[in-house]
Parts: structure tokens; sequence; C-alpha cells
């Protein structure tokens, strides 16, 4: 144990030793996962490391990296911080919204080498911390008062009306489920979600007619019935369930899936890539995949569960519940359960905005794993450690 | 920590109900992926395999049309077009204009290409020109590294060696339309030609040979990727015509611009020789596609190019009917070769009075020199003594009244009328006066060259059923086979009866007073015998008659009689029957016969020329050239 019980002044673990306390079985099922998305990569580009395996391979180095550095982090320095995060990261979300607003183009990131940080990805893991801050100091009792969930509440909305403006249905939806999920596991009274998802079924004609851009409407429309515009948005969904189906138990084999390969399925590298891998490898390599991300899920859970502090436990239910939704979205998407709304798939697809957030928030989660026994006081904001 | 600890309870509470809640949607993604990929998955593998395969029919060439001496009348030609790949030229525009300084290209061009371009994908080649010649090929192949995206294809176009002069028989291929498509795929690909008139149009299905195929895998935007699978189609069958495209040649040039027919035939075996019909068209330009004035001027021309006169033309056969007559009277007994008449210029019938071509008639004559002269007066009389229904009977024993099958569409059976034939037709019984008009050719009846042509072969091979036919060998739809060697039936006219007649169509030619007496062919062994006959196609009023008639050179063309002969060659032993027609051409003597002459005497030269004309000797010939 780094941590005894009740010692809040603990003298400071060494990075070292720290490491040594590194989750690596969480380590290798990270990279054995992505590993997956280079080789899916390597295929899609017709057996080439160009363009996007290498590149993605780089990116995954350089995003292990940081995700080590904050695991080592102490967990009381992004207690401490949470606050000044979010609003860094909101500050930077109306940033591109104004940037974007007076002309400078459509374009939502900004580029840092390797990664291009989109504020609205950058937000998903910074609205966990803060949340989880906010949460970590309140009681039982706090939690059961309706006004003290107004402060969170109004925490997660102004973020996602600014990103649904931008407009990003996907991110949107992650971000308000991921909240959800953590009020959820804070305990959140059960009625207040039915209350809350009553209101959501009223104000959905008003969303439908007021914030939904045409293009939204349309991939909502062409989900319920994607064999009315074959040629259109529904040729997407159609040419992804021929693909995946005509990849059977065992696939086509490796670089011969031919709906891949001839291009009739879009966005192969990116948000289409279990497709890609189902057609190759078949029921078999789908179910490999989604085993693996089952394994990492369950890990995070224990994380979570094993946390003494409410800080740690909040953070790790936040990142795996995002991760969650990340897996659900792209897959029951290709799959043509939901509408296309440009989820990618986490640690496979091609794409370093993704990769960015995921990584820093399994940072987080490993961070949690290594302070597991560090108990932090309810109104300990992470000031005095 | 008592606090904390109740938080955990209630947090790892939430997080297991979170954890289950993930687990039953996975759950789901799984089974879905399951139904997809086991339950669905046959119907996936057909979608995918139907997106990625695509099947290209490849045409097949062509079957050669030749002629009985295997000489081409119809083949198939290489066809250099130039083509532009917009993806390969990078800027159209400018490549389109380098490329119009070696192949001048007009504005409409321009803008057809430019619509391609829009609407076809960048990589599908666009024909710019078809039909270059060679020195523009030569021309582009040099400039190549200039002109990007530019290539020489070479296709294959129909090509009519013999172009108008055997337009009639052979007829052409063109576009394929809406009415003609039959569910053959190979009618669907884009240029696809099939025969629209003549022999390309009978014989189109065995001409077409069938398509072959080729499987190609192709891309999401339609790019061929490669070749999975390739059937080779069957090439179009070789059709070999009885025409002889030398004679066929001559009697284009003998012709010139007349508006005529003539048809020659083998009285024997009813090979067509020849068969022309004058003016013609160039097939060769309806393949490319014609003008709107060069159609115009096709369709106006009074001379009626388009139509194959020889079986679709139907003329009153005049007096080249009169053998028919005479032996539809020497059956009945109504006349022997010796029953003489006297022709007074005239005979009257009740109020009616009917005139003989001789103004004051030619006196007393017997049969031999009724036929000779081609007296009128004569052949009324025998008419009326033999009745209209007899003669009718013997005009269609001769071939007369009915189409005879011969293999290129468009025939017209022409008209043998009879009793019944006027009260169901006119509604009106049948009059004397009518039967006295029909014993000179005239009147209700029409015959088509092509039946003159058949009457007379059967006149000369002593009254055998032949019909005539215009392929040496039998086409079927998977090839040819011969005909089933057989003599034609015999018609039950009398030797004797034909000897008579026979001998009076001698006479018309070879005799010192015939009608016909200054086109004899000179030559001993290739001497002819015929009958003329010269068609009124106008009324000739009582008032003309008695002030004098009319001269044709004095008349408009439209108006002037229609000269005819028919005839066959060598008297002796007659294997070449010939019918000619010249459409307002005045006499039947002094315009048809000198035709029929030249005609006979040169099939009969060109015979002597080449004797391997006749089928098993030819059928050898040309295994001796495919080896």
């Amino acid at each position: 144990m780094l941590y005894h019980d009740g010692l809040l002044s603990q003298p400071k673990v060494s990075i070292g030793q720290k490491l040594l306390h590194l989750h690596w079985l969480f380590v290798i099922l990270l990279t054995l996962t992505a590993s997956i998305g280079f080789a899916m990569l390597y295929s899609a580009a017709g057996g080439d490391f160009d363009p996007w395996a290498s590149r993605q391979m780089v990116r995954f180095g350089v995003g292990m990296l940081g995700m080590v550095v904050i695991a080592v982090t102490d967990i009381r320095l992004w207690l401490r911080y949470a606050y000044a995060f979010y609003f860094l990261v909101l500050a930077l979300l109306l940033g591109v919204e104004l940037a974007g607003f007076v002309g400078m183009g459509a374009q939502r990131w900004i580029s840092l080498g390797f990664f291009n940080v989109q504020p609205s990805e950058l937000m998903k893991v910074a609205m966990v911390l803060a949340l989880a801050r906010y949460f970590h100091g309140g009681s039982i009792e706090d939690v059961g008062r309706p006004m003290f969930l107004l402060a969170p509440a109004i925490m997660v909305a102004v973020p996602a009306v600014l990103i649904v403006r931008q407009p990003d249905l996907g991110t949107t939806l992650m971000l308000v489920l991921a909240s959800v999920a953590i009020f959820f596991a804070a305990g959140v009274r059960m009625w207040k979600f039915v209350l809350a998802g009553i209101l959501g079924l009223i104000s959905a004609p008003v969303a439908w007619f007021t914030i939904l851009r045409d293009y939204q409407k349309q991939r909502i429309l062409t989900f319920l019935n994607p064999e009315s515009d074959t040629l259109g948005s529904g040729y997407h969904i159609i040419q992804s369930k021929i693909a995946l189906g005509s990849g059977g138990v065992f696939g086509k084999g490796f670089m011969l899936g031919t709906q891949s390969h001839l291009n009739f399925l879009p966005e192969k590298q990116t948000d289409f890539i279990f497709t890609m891998l189902a057609e190759e490898f078949g029921l078999v390599g789908g179910l490999t995949l989604i085993a693996l991300y089952v394994l990492l899920l369950a890990y995070g859970f224990v994380i979570a569960m094993s946390s003494r502090n409410h800080f740690g436990r909040l953070v790790a239910i936040g990142v795996t519940v995002t991760f969650f939704l990340y897996i659900f979205i792209n897959i029951a998407m290709v799959m043509g359960l939901i509408p296309v709304v440009g989820v990618p798939l986490p640690l496979v697809s091609y794409g370093g905005t993704a990769m960015l957030t995921l990584l820093f928030g399994f940072g987080l989660l490993l961070c949690v794993h290594i302070h597991q026994d560090l108990t932090i006081g309810r109104r300990d904001s992470g000031d005095e450690f | 920590m008592h606090r904390d600890s109740e938080r955990h309870k209630l947090f790892s509470r939430r997080a297991l109900m979170l954890g289950a809640g993930q687990a039953a949607l996975l759950s789901v993604l799984a089974g879905r992926m399951y139904y997809l990929q086991v339950v669905e998955s046959q119907r996936y593998v057909t979608l995918a395999d139907e997106n990625r395969i695509n099947f290209r029919l490849l045409a097949p060439p062509r079957g050669r049309i030749v002629d009985r001496h295997s000489l081409p009348m119809a083949d198939n030609q290489q066809n250099y077009r130039v083509v532009i790949i917009p993806e390969q030229a990078g800027n159209v525009e400018r490549t389109l204009d380098l490329l119009s300084l070696i192949v001048p290209l007009s504005g409409g061009e321009r803008r057809r290409i430019r619509r391609e371009v829009k609407r076809k994908r960048a990589f599908v080649p666009i024909t710019v020109r078809e039909n270059l010649d060679w020195s523009e090929v030569a021309r582009i192949e040099v400039n190549t590294p200039d002109l990007p995206g530019i290539l020489i294809d070479v296709g294959q176009s129909r090509n009519y060696t013999k172009g108008a002069e055997t337009a009639h028989v052979i007829g052409y291929v063109a576009a394929v339309s809406e009415k003609d498509l039959t569910g053959d795929p190979l009618l669907e690909l884009p240029g696809f030609r099939i025969g629209k008139a003549g022999v390309e149009k009978i014989y189109d299905l065995s001409l077409r040979g069938s398509g072959g195929s080729s499987q190609v895998e192709v891309n999401a935007l339609g790019r061929v990727i490669r070749e999975l699978d390739r059937q080779e189609g069957q090439p179009g069958n070789e059709v070999r015509l009885t025409i002889d495209s030398d004679l066929q040649h001559y009697i284009v040039q003998r012709l010139g611009n007349k508006s005529a027919t003539v048809v020659v035939m083998d009285v024997h075996t009813g090979e067509v020789l020849s068969l022309v019909s004058s003016p013609s068209f160039d097939p060769n330009s309806f393949n490319t596609g014609l003008s709107q004035a060069e159609w115009e001027s096709l369709i106006s021309n009074p001379k009626a190019p388009l139509t194959n006169k020889a079986i679709a033309g139907q003329y009153a056969p005049g007096s080249t009917f009169k053998p028919t007559v005479a032996l539809a009277g020497l059956e009945k007994g109504a006349i022997t070769a010796d029953t003489k008449i006297h022709c007074s210029g005239s005979v009257k019938l009740g109020n009616a009075e009917f005139h003989c071509w001789k103004r004051g008639g030619h006196g007393v004559l017997d049969l031999q020199g009724a036929i000779e002269h081609s007296c009128d007066v004569y052949f009324y009389e025998v008419a009326r003594r033999t009745g209209i229904d007899r003669i009718s009977a013997m005009a269609r024993r001769l071939g007369l009244g009915s189409r005879l099958g011969l293999d290129l569409p468009g025939e017209k059976p022409g008209l043998v009328p009879s009793n019944k034939w006027k009260l169901g037709a006119v509604g009106t019984p049948w009059q004397l006066g009518e039967t006295l008009i029909a014993g000179i050719g005239q009147g209700y009846i029409l015959t088509t060259p092509l039946q003159l042509a058949v009457m007379t072969a059967r006149l000369a091979n002593g009254g055998h059923a032949v019909t005539p036919r215009l392929t040496m060998e039998r086409v079927t739809q998977t090839g040819v086979e011969p005909y089933p060697d057989e003599e034609a039936v015999s018609i039950g006219i009398s030797p004797e009866h034909l000897t008579m007649v026979l001998k009076g169509m001698n006479a018309v030619v070879n005799s010192s007073t015939g009608t016909a007496r200054r086109s004899r062919i000179t030559e001993q062994r290739w001497r002819m015998a015929g009958k003329t006959g010269t068609v009124q196609v106008r009324r000739i009023s009582k008032a003309e008659r008695e002030t004098g008639v009319l001269k044709n050179k004095e008349l408009p063309w439209k108006e002037r009689d229609h000269a005819l002969f028919i005839g066959y060659a060598p008297v002796d032993s007659p294997r070449f029957a010939v019918s000619v027609v010249v459409e307002h051409g005045g006499g039947g003597s002094s315009t048809a016969a000198p035709v029929a002459r030249d005609v006979l005497r040169e099939t009969q030269r060109l015979a002597e020329l080449r004797p391997s004309s006749g089928r098993r000797q030819a059928l050898g010939e040309d295994k001796g050239r495919k080896t």
C-alpha cells in the first residue's frame, strides 16, 4: 500500500514507487486493443503503414507517455485544479465558438502537432473532473436536495449547448450521458432521472424544430428507414451492414474485405473501422475486440469501486462510462442500431482527437488506481496535500 | 469516515447497476452481430458480390455477308476513334483546344463532350470523334505527349464494300431502338447495331452471334479493378449470298439514274444472281447516322431510293402477261397454236371499244405471231374465250399473286384478280370488259419484278415451280446448312403448250419482225428470248385517241408509260431468267429490252468466266480459303 488509512499528510511517494504500482495489465490490454487498430489501419491503406497506421502508432506512443505522466501525478492535484481546468476548457470552447462565428471558418480545433485538440473533446474529461470534485464535496443529504443539483446541472448544460450548436450531436450526447452516469453514481435519486427523462421527451419536439440542423434531422429520418435513401445518408448504413453480414463467422481474411477495399464502405479508417474488422475477421474478430473492451471496462469498474476516496471513484466511473459510450455508440451505429452520429471506435479508429481524450481519461483512471488507498476528506479540496 | 463508507456503499451499488446496464447493452451488440453475421450472412454475401461484381457483355463480331464467289459485301472495319479520359487529361478544355488543331471540333461537338464529361465519371473514356482517317490517327499518335488523356480507340463498324449497289439486298444496320428490344442483353449494349433492312435484318440473329461475358470486379466508383472471369462469345455466322457482285455492279452502271429494277435468277435453282432497284442509297451512311437534310432528300425523292422496288414495287405486267394468258387459253382448249384471229386495230364489246396498240391493226395472226407482235386484239379474244378465273389460276401457278418467300423483308404479294376477289374487295361482279383488259396484263392485276422473273423462269425451265432464294446455303440461327438437293415440282403445264409459247417469245427477239428484234444477242450461244411490255399509267381519253395519242416524250415523267421486259437465255437450254422494269421509261421494246439484252449477255459472260459458281464447287473453295 502506498497510502495508509487516515494519514492525510503522508510524505510524498516517489515516482518510481508509483510506477511500480501502475496497473500494467490494464496498459497491456490498451496496447493490445490499439494494435488491432494498427492492423486494421494497415489493411485500410491497402497493406501500407502509410498514411494511417504509422501516424497512429506514433500518436499512441506519445499518448501513452502522457497517460503515464498523468497516472503518477498526485490525485489531489487533479482535485484541486478540477474547476480551473473546467473553466479553462469552457473558455477554449467559447473561443472556438466565437472564432467560428466571427468567420475563421469551421475550425473547431487547436493544433498541437500530433494532436488536434478539440475543446469539446477535452470537455469530456474536464466535465468528469469537475463533477467528481463537486459531488466529492457533497454529503448524501446534500445530494438529496434538488437545489444542490442545480449548479452541476448548469455545469453540464452550458458546454452541452455550446457543443450542440457547433453542431456536434455525438459529442453532446456523450457529454450529457456521461454526466448523467456520474449524477447516478453520486447517488441522485432515481425519480429525479425519471422526471428529467419525461421533461426531455417533452422538449424533444422543441429541439427538433429549433436546435437540430437539417442534416441531423435527415440522419435520424434515414436511420428510421435507411432503404429510403440508398444513395444518400442511408448508403453508409446499408453498405456497412452488407460488409458486416458478408464477413460471416470467420471473415474474408486480412486485407481481403471487398466492401472496404473497393470503397463501398465509407470512412473505413475512422468511424466504420469496426465494420472493416468484422468484414475481414468475421464474428470472431468482432467479438474478440468487444471482449477486450469488456475487460478494460471491467477493470475500470473495479478501480472505481476499489477507490477509498469519493473523487477517485467518481472520476473512474466517469472515465469508464465515457469509454463505454464511445464503444457502444460507434458499434451500434455501424450495425444500424442507432443513427450515424460520427463517434469513433476508441483506440482503434484513426484520429488524434479521441485518442487524446481517451488516454487523458485512462491516465486519470490509472491515477485513481495508484491512489486507491488514499482517503480524502469531503471538505478537503486537495489544497493541503 | 463513517459517512464516506455509506457513500461508498451507495456508489458501489450504483456502479454495479451501471455495469449491469453496460453489460446488457453490449449483449445487444453481440446479438446484433450474431444476427447480421450468422443468421443473415448469406443475404449479405450476395449483396456484397452484387456490389463488387459487374457482368460486362462482350459484343461478338457480326458475321460477314459475301457474294456467291465469297467476295465480301458486308464486313467489319476497324473504326478508329479518339477518346478523352477526363481524369488523365486534367484540363479537358485545354486538351480539346490542342486536339482541335488536328481534328477540328465544332461548337456542337464541344458542347456534347462537355456535357458527357460532366455526367460521367472521370475515368470513363468519352468519344470525341469517330471514323478517323489514317492521317488523323497518325498525327494524334505522334502528338500524344502533348495531349494528356487523349487515346486512340479501335472499335468495329459495319462496312458495305459495294455501297449503294447492294443496299437493297443487304440492307443496313443501325442503332437499336426501343421496339427492337427482345430481352437479348446484347441489344442493350451502347453502340450495338442490328440489321434494320434487307439480309442484315432477315438473318440478323444468325449474323449477330452470341455475346461473351466478362466478370469484372469494380470498386464503389465503378472503376474496374480486375477481370475475374471471361467467356468468349460466338462470332456471327458468315452468310453467302447467291448475288454475283460483279453482275450487280454491271447492272447498276447500266441503269444509270433510271428509276428501274432488274432481277436475274437461275431458272433451275432459283438462285437470285442479281437484284437491283435503282436509284439506291448509301447504307454506310445509315450506320454512322444521317443528317436531317440527307434524310429529307431520300424521303422526298420521287424515284423512292429507299424502297426495294424489285420486291415491293407492284406493277401491271402489261404484255409480259400475254404468255400466261396464252397458256391458260391453250389449256382450256379455247385456242390452239393455229387459231387465227383478225386484228382490225380495235374490238367492240357492247358500248366500249378496246384498242390494239397498233393503229390500223395487225391483220390475221396465229398464236406465235400474236406473241411476236404483241397484238392486243388477239389476246382480248383469247381472254374472252378463256375467262378470268382460268387466267388467274395460271398466273398463280406461274408465281404471281402471292409472296414467293424470298429471304428479304418487305416482299409484296402483288394481285391476281378473279371473280371472287372482285366481289369481296370491290363488291361488284366481274365484268367481261375487265377480262379483256386482264388479257393484256392491265386493269387490276399487279406483279412485282421478282414475280415477273420467277414467272419467266418457270416458263423457261419447262414448268417447274422454282422459288427464288438469296443464299447459297440455308441460314439457321446456329449456322448454315446445305439446301436439300431436290428438283422443283412440276406445275403441270403441257410441254407442247409451253413449246408453243416459248417459240413466240423466241420470235419476239429473234425474228426479223419481233417487237424486240433490235435487242437480240448476236452471239449464237447466248441468244435470248423474251417478251416486251408497255404499261399505261394514265387513261387515254377518247378525244385524245381521236386527235392522236401523245408520245411519251411529250408527257411529264410521272405520266409516261412503264417499260417492261421479261427474258431468258440461252434460248436452246435456258439457264437465266431476267425481268426488267423501267418506271416511266416509255416503250418496253425501246427501253427495257436493251437493258435485258445487256444484262443477260453479261450474266452469261461472267458465268463462263467463272464456272465455279455452282454450289458444291463453291463450298470446296470456301473450305480451301479457311485453311
